[in-house]
């Protein structure tokens, strides 16, 4: 076992059972906290792989962004310190779907390598990362951004309630 | 070099820098605000001119009890200055220092990192506002969070203009590339990373998150002892951060007279220039109102750097 090995392990561990804790907290805020522990994690996963960049993306967006845009939206609505009792969380249900789809991945991923070895790929840098996006994958690229583009726009419709559809008109587009 | 020594050196050097500049940068605003508003300062510590003020000032924090709220979450509470003060020990990695390998750690993507690890910052804003249990802290956090995620798109989007015009991400390839005509040509960009910058780190003018006359001491307030004086740490270290990236992304970093062998002196000179600009601004604007601050965001930097990215844009092709 290399280094490379026992992080990935220690990583993948502190990423699954912070991502068991955000689920079964009954401490609200908390769990948003231990969300970013487990997204961490995950970046740190990308980083022992080599992929630097996708690390950076995950740490900026998620770690910086999305969970904080989630903690943000708890705290101005209800984010009582100490466990909440009135949680009316499924889980029974939960766990099957959760364990299901997480048994069912692990075994088609194992069925599929088995045992074979691949080298990994050179670290990814920037230029290649621009390389690929903009050469090989510049159609899927161009696609995601006409569809951020859009919700972009929906939100700005949304928010704004002198420009929406309250006209009785049918919005285009 | 042997492996271990050259990453025991470049450790060491990197947290001296840590613990050496912020407190550089402290004693200057003791002195430059004592001496932009026409009083003493402190002026007994040490002896010449309160030179011993932080270190006394360091000796009182130690000294003092350390407090957390009964109703607090005490674990969040206890951990967010930490959290608070962490990204920018890393931060101070990636930024070079002078010509050839005067940098911590050559980063092929550092400019990405240093903006992906600044973020991280309002995750300690948030956790230490909600873990105070107290209604002023909260509100603290929450404009905090909304000023730090609003000012962190104007951040990116100057940043981006300055890799653009480089063409590379990584902050030695930039300072590298940049030329005396990038002064004029990225200034709008330098603007808004500047005055982003400085919102990011919740300095006056832009400390509406902290706002003593209105939330005591916004997310901070229920802090005392070292807990706080972490915090107070991460405001210095982050006033060094932001004018030694200002410094290397529009400045030119090490560029000036006898770069080979003075480089990191001017790196060191320019940083510190910019670092007086910040404590110029805090003595002398008024405190912007919240609307205010999220209108000079949304209305004027946002356009500004998207203006300016055009314009790297268009001159890069053209030429």
């Amino acid at each position: 076992m290399t280094v490379a090995d026992a992080l990935l392990l220690a990583l993948g561990v502190i990423a699954v059972g912070s991502g068991a804790l955000v689920v079964t907290s009954t401490h609200l805020v908390r769990a948003g906290l231990y969300l970013v522990i487990s997204l961490g994690a995950i970046a740190g996963l990308y980083l022992v792989l080599g992929a630097e960049l996708v690390a950076w993306v995950q740490v900026l967006v998620y770690v910086g962004a999305v969970v904080v845009l989630l903690l943000f939206a708890v705290m101005l609505t209800r984010a009582p310190i100490g466990p909440s009792d009135d949680l009316d969380r499924p889980a029974w249900p939960a766990l099957l779907v959760g364990a299901g789809v997480g048994l069912g991945l692990a075994v088609l991923l194992a069925d599929a390598f088995r045992w074979t070895v691949y080298a990994l790929p050179e670290p990814g840098t920037a230029q290649r990362m621009g390389e690929q996006i903009f050469g090989g994958w510049v159609l899927p690229f161009e696609i995601i951004s006409i569809l951020l583009l859009a919700a972009l726009i929906g939100a700005i419709v949304l928010s704004r309630p002198d420009i929406g559809a309250r006209t009785g008109e049918p919005a285009e587009d | 070099m042997p492996l271990w020594l050259d990453l025991t050196v470049r450790v060491v050097a990197v947290v001296a820098a840590f613990l050496v500049l912020p407190l550089v940068v402290g004693q200057a605003e003791h002195k430059v605000m004592a001496h932009m508003q026409a009083r003493l300062g402190p002026m007994y510590a040490g002896g010449f001119h309160g030179w011993a003020q932080l270190i006394a000032d360091g000796v009182k924090f130690v000294q003092k009890e350390d407090i957390t709220p009964r109703d607090a979450d005490r674990r969040v509470f206890e951990l967010a200055p930490i959290v608070a003060l962490f990204p920018y020990l890393l931060v101070f990695l990636a930024i070079p220092l002078g010509p050839g390998s005067l940098v911590a750690q050559s980063m092929d993507i550092g400019l990405f990192f240093v903006l992906a690890v600044l973020g991280v910052g309002v995750v300690a804003v948030l956790m230490s506002a909600w873990a105070s249990a107290n209604k002023y802290s909260l509100l603290g956090g929450l404009r905090g969070a909304a000023q730090l995620l609003g000012y962190e798109l104007p951040l990116v989007l100057a940043a981006a203009s300055v890799a653009m015009a480089a063409g590379t991400l990584s902050l030695p390839g930039i300072v590298d590339a940049w030329s005396p005509w990038w002064l004029l040509w990225q200034l709008p960009a330098a603007v808004v990373f500047f005055v982003s910058g400085v919102a990011e780190i919740r300095r006056p003018p832009f400390d509406m998150p902290i706002a003593d006359s209105e939330l005591v001491f916004g997310y901070m307030t229920e802090y005392t002892g070292l807990r706080f004086a972490f915090f107070l740490l991460a405001e210095y270290v982050g006033i060094v951060v932001i004018a030694a990236l200002t410094t290397v992304l529009f400045l030119g970093g090490w560029h000036g007279p006898f770069a080979e062998q003075l480089g990191w002196l001017w790196t060191l000179a320019k940083t510190f220039a910019v670092s007086f600009v910040i404590i110029w601004m805090r003595v002398t604007f008024p405190r912007l109102r919240e609307d205010q601050l999220q209108r000079l965001c949304w209305l004027v930097l946002v356009p500004v750097a998207l203006a300016q990215l055009v314009l790297t844009a268009a001159v890069k092709v053209l030429t």
